[in-house]
């Protein structure tokens, strides 16, 4: 696999050859953030594009075709439109809290970005508590959308907001253990490593049943998490207008729509980082010449190929799945979900202890 | 009948009796009250099934026409004339106490008249806005577009309310009352909202997520139709029935022209006959895949909501052949049809009832094996069958409590007694079984339309009409059996070429008057779960 | 530089009916003038704005039955990317009134228009919204939103039909098309021109 790591510190070596360090590390975090925040706003983009056409072909659509071959500039028209929508504060709100829910929803999914490898070497900070960093980093968005609910002084939005704070404390307990339940079959929390170790076959294989069990448990915790359908209770089109969100224009609103979509990108890359094997390529042990012919597709790809088939998976639940209720919610998870992931780690627990996975 | 005239003639001296079609009892106000109790309870009586309430202006004093129907006894009906004593301020006692549904008509008609209900325990405008200046059906209204200006102003005392309570001295004290409390936690489900199928308003007053009471109000579509029929003539009161409950245009329409021509004693073609009792099916079936398909999206799922609307335009392709429009048909005319059937409208027929049992596989499929679904739907909105009667809900609603009200089985009309088809019955009580109700009636429908298809006889498509429609004098009572429920339409003719009186009774009016009582104790969510699947059309409920 | 035609894809100039009427806000446009830079970036917001068009529905009747199939799979607005219907008036671009509207509702709808985010624009579909249609002579129905709204696009019909709904969208795009964002004639200059016909109007928002 090509190791991204030599272009980052050529460019390293680049800076530092006519400027001081400190000139360099701060050039090096600009480009970073600006490539960053480039990556954020395409994939968002993307994302759009991808649920409408997806979901127009669930419900024999055509989906948008009007504007570029396919309608692919149609996120571009939303883009701009949205961007000059007139920005309504509202008498009566919190002004500032108001203002600032959008950004503290937007900066903690940006975070989340920012930790993720996307291929060998290719990453900005390779954290020894690297799991640990993205659950707490994650759960920073609930406090914009709580914040966001209370601070419009509409009682829609203060429904969505509680309801929005109900359901991610409550799914964050099944995703982190599902998430630990891999932790404790790789034995690091460091996300590179995470991926380094299946480089024989991915987890999911690997550690077959409580695997596979800790796999379901996170998409389902993982579609909790992004507020999507048939958990879209926050912002529940049919009984809560647009939930938490109902009083925000223009590109505040935009915000928080970007970062829906990139919050399905990100639990999506994290399932393959830690179940699919992220950028690692399919490696079957045994066909030595097949693992070589994977070889050559590159670490991104991959990791982007899985990152969206899982997102297909999530949005087709979305678009498929009626709404649960709130109180059926809830006893889901903590009635069912979190016991059985609770049992489900102390059998991976067995499984390592006795070396039963591969 | 002579010993229903009996037995109330034992119970109330006073009543004068008129026969004919249906047995028609007249009373002054006093009497109502012990009377209404009387006929709702007695053995060989039991009218359990408050069918319609006519409020109405006679010039010289004011009055209500309650049609009764008792649903032990073979469905058999009977008019109850009650005449209020005082022209200036007319009173009558309220049987919202008796039937649950008089608690909505009674406020309609006050709405209309101002007669008020003497211990209606809410005397509140229903459909227009709370500083509306008279009473628009009553035969003096001043329609001055002074008087009631288009207001942009928002109403004010939304909750004050008052009821007209009787002492035990026979005195009337009006008493003023709230709707809810000060600290009740209350918000507003609509008029603008994307799950109530209109513009219907539910003020709900919540603990949490959980509702304790829902306010209805109504009348953010009323726009007036049965005074606009007082001016009009009979051929052109039809086109506003298929703009009341537009998913059931055929029916309406059907059921006022079939009032008409009952009136005029009018013998409609057979082939005409076959005809609406086609349209009318069809009709149905669109009806009820629209209501699964909203039902679907307002759980959540939105792609059923594409399914059901894949088929649905099949049928309103049909219609579009036949009739020239996919909405608003404008197809029934007194005695008859006003077209002949498109040539290719048997084969679309067949084509349409070949697909459907597939297509009703792939939406159990797709959206009702759900567990989500079910368990959105199962328990949630319970409605006994005693409540049913006492609200009058029909239709699929009603059969979902077992509710046996299907007016094409107990007044069959047009064909609907030489096809064979069940009345499709659940005793869930719930809105599964409401649901379920709606499914099977669409395999129902295509039962029928199959039997009909090739059978269509040749022949006139219309009746010989006169030119200048003028009905005698007198009033009829005319239902059909809406995809909703039993539709219903009062005419009192005063001889002249407009009605005098027009009224429409609609199920839709009814099964909104039960949402409050299905509601309580539940959450947000099954208050759209128990609307959606309720299936109501506001436009038919403000008309 | 010098504001063309709006084009619409896949309908030529000659299907379209009151072309006078779009000539002249060309001319309109045009006789003002602007610079090069800002005229390009006014096409590309216009771009945006017409086919980024997120309605929202104000249906009272039949005809939000009719918008219900325009957004079915038969007809399906997504191609158009109208497909995003927002619950919440603040994220929308432009209110579909579809039906009937009465006293009670008028103030409410009123009310609903000035919640929605500039730049926004008021379809009339149906001949209930645009003019009272059957009901026009009844006590308590409103002759036309435009009573009380400032209204872009009026369809007509009974309900109209999904591919007249097509249509009116497209006439509205088309308006959409010529419009300036930078200075020149904008949407809150129309609002204001609405006041000044209705004076006694602005006092009550």
């Amino acid at each position: 696999m090509f190791d991204f790591d030599i272009v980052t510190s050529w460019f390293n070596g680049l800076l530092t050859g006519f400027m001081p360090q400190w000139a360099a590390t701060l050039i090096e975090c600009v480009v970073i953030g600006v490539i960053v925040l480039l990556v954020y706003a395409l994939l968002a983009l993307f994302y759009i594009l991808y649920e409408r056409k997806l979901c127009a072909w669930f419900q024999c659509r055509l989906g948008p075709m009007r504007v570029g071959r396919w309608g692919v500039l149609q996120v571009f028209a939303d883009m701009f439109k949205i961007l000059i929508k007139e920005l309504i504060c509202l008498k009566g709100t919190d002004k500032f809290l108001f203002k600032l829910a959008p950004y503290i929803v937007i900066t903690s999914s940006v975070t989340m970005l920012a930790c993720l490898p996307w291929g060998k070497g290719l990453q900005i900070i390779d954290y020894n508590i690297g799991i640990f960093f993205i659950l707490a980093v994650s759960s920073v968005g609930i406090l914009g959308i709580l914040l966001a609910g209370w601070s419009s002084n509409n009682k829609y939005t203060l429904i969505g907001a509680m309801r929005s704070g109900a359901q991610m404390v409550s799914y964050e307990l099944s995703l982190g253990l599902a998430m630990i339940t891999i932790v404790c079959l790789a034995g690091t929390m460091n996300i590179t490593e995470i991926v380094a170790e299946q480089d024989k076959a991915w987890f999911l294989f690997r550690g077959h049943i409580p695997a596979i069990i800790a796999f379901v448990i996170y998409l389902i915790a993982a579609t909790a998490e992004t507020n999507r359908g048939p958990f879209d209770l926050p912002e529940a089109e049919h009984e809560l207008t647009a939930g938490y969100h109902t009083e925000y224009s223009g590109i505040h609103f935009g915000f928080f729509y970007l970062a829906e979509y990139l919050n399905l990108f990100i639990v999506s890359g994290i399932a393959s980082l830690m179940f699919l094997g992220g950028w690692m390529p399919l490696h079957i042990p045994g066909l030595d010449g097949f693992n070589n012919v994977m070889n050559f597709i590159p670490g991104p790809v991959w990791f982007l190929a899985k990152a969206f088939f899982i997102s297909y998976v999530i949005i087709w639940f979305k678009w498929t799945f009626p709404r649960i209720r709130i109180d059926q919610m809830l006893s889901f998870e903590w009635k069912y979900l979190m016991p059985i992931a609770l049992a489900n780690l102390v059998l991976m627990a067995c499984f390592v202890a006795f070396g039963w996975h591969f | 009948m002579s010993d229903i005239k009996n037995i109330i003639g034992k119970i109330c001296p006073e009543a004068q009796f008129t026969d004919g079609d249906i047995l028609e009892v007249t009373v002054p106000d006093m009497v109502w009250h012990p009377l209404a109790e009387a006929l709702r309870n007695t053995k060989g009586l039991e009218f359990d099934l408050l069918s319609a309430v006519v409020g109405m202006d006679w010039k010289e004093n004011f009055g209500v026409v309650y049609y009764l129907t008792s649903t032990v006894r073979n469905w058999d009906m009977l008019t109850v004339k009650v005449i209020a004593a005082d022209r200036e301020d007319p009173m009558i006692h309220s049987v919202s106490d008796i039937w649950g549904v008089a608690n909505f008509q009674e406020r309609e008609v006050f709405d209309f008249f101002g007669i008020k209900f003497i211990n209606h325990p809410d005397m509140r405008r229903f459909f227009l806005r709370n500083d509306w200046v008279g009473y628009p059906l009553r035969k003096d209204y001043d329609a001055s577009p002074e008087l009631n200006p288009i207001r942009l102003d928002d109403e004010i005392n939304e909750d004050d309310t008052c009821a007209y309570i009787e002492q035990p001295d026979g005195s009337i004290v009006k008493e003023d009352r709230k709707v809810f409390g000060p600290d009740e936690y209350v918000i507003n489900v609509g008029p603008q909202h994307p799950s109530t199928h209109g513009v219907m308003r539910f003020r709900c007053a919540l603990d949490g997520e959980i509702i304790n009471k829902v306010d209805i109000v109504s009348g953010y579509i009323h726009r007036g139709i049965e005074k606009l029929c007082e001016s009009l003539g009979y051929p052109q009161t039809l086109h506003f029935t298929d703009r009341m409950d537009y998913m059931s245009a055929h029916m309406n329409r059907h059921c006022l022209c079939m009032c008409v021509e009952k009136a005029l004693g009018i013998e409609v073609p057979k082939r005409a006959q076959v005809i609406r009792t086609m349209m009318d099916e069809l009709m149905r079936i669109s009806s009820h895949l629209l209501s699964f398909g909203c039902a679907a999206m307002d759980l959540g799922a939105t792609t059923a909501f594409f399914y059901g609307f894949r088929e649905r335009e099949q049928v309103l392709d049909i219609f579009e052949k036949t009739c020239g429009a996919r909405m608003s048909m404008n197809y029934n005319v007194i005695g008859g049809v006003v077209a002949d059937l498109h040539p290719d409208f048997r084969k679309d027929v067949k084509a349409l009832i070949e697909i459907m049992p597939e297509r009703l596989k792939e939406y159990h499929k797709v959206f009702t094996g759900n567990i989500i679904a079910q368990n959105r739907m199962k328990g949630v909105g319970i409605l006994p069958k005693e409540n049913a009667i006492s609200y009058a809900i029909t239709g699929p609603s009603g059969r979902g409590s077992n509710f046996s009200c299907d007016c094409r089985k107990k007044h069959p009309y047009a064909v609907y007694d030489e096809v064979d088809f069940d009345e499709v019955l659940l005793d869930g009580c719930d809105s599964f079984s409401r649901y379920m109700v709606r499914m099977k009636e669409i395999e129902q429908s295509c039962r029928i339309l199959e039997q009909l298809v090739d059978r269509i006889p040749e022949g006139e498509i219309r009746a010989q009409v006169p030119k200048l429609i003028k009905l005698p004098v007198g009033h009829w009572y005319q239902q059909v059996e809406a995809s909703r429920g039993t539709f219903g339409v009062y005419i009192e003719s005063d001889g002249g070429k407009t009605p005098y009186r027009m009224h429409f009774q609609s199920p839709c009016f009814n099964l909104v008057g039960a949402v409050d009582q299905c509601t309580r104790g539940l959450m947000i969510a099954d208050l759209i779960t128990v609307e959606a699947i309720l299936d109501f059309v506001i436009p038919d409920i403000d008309r | 530089m010098v504001m063309k035609e709006p084009k619409i894809k896949s309908m030529s100039r000659s299907d379209f009916k009151d072309n006078e009427y779009i000539d002249q806000l060309v001319e309109e446009l045009n006789a003002t003038g602007a610079n090069v830079m800002v005229g390009m970036f006014d096409d590309l917001i216009n771009w945006g704005r017409a086919n980024s068009l997120w309605p929202f529905c104000f249906g009272t009747s039949c005809c939000a039955i009719e918008f219900m199939c325009l957004g079915a799979a038969r007809y399906d607005m997504a191609r158009f990317g109208f497909e995003v219907a927002r619950n919440s008036p603040r994220q929308a671009d432009f209110i579909m009134v579809q039906g009937t509207i009465v006293h009670r509702m008028a103030p409410v709808l009123r009310r609903l228009y000035e919640q929605l985010a500039e730049p926004k624009y008021v379809i009339a579909a149906g001949s209930c919204a645009v003019s009272g249609g059957p009901f026009k002579n009844s006590y308590c129905v409103l002759p036309g939103v435009d009573k009380i709204l400032p209204v872009d696009v009026y369809m007509p019909g009974c309900p109209p039909r999904p591919e007249a709904m097509f249509y009116g969208l497209m006439q509205l795009q088309r308006k959409i098309k010529v419009q300036k964002f930078f200075g020149g004639a904008n949407r809150k200059e129309k609002r204001e021109d609405f006041f000044r016909e209705h004076p006694e109007e602005r006092g009550l928002i």
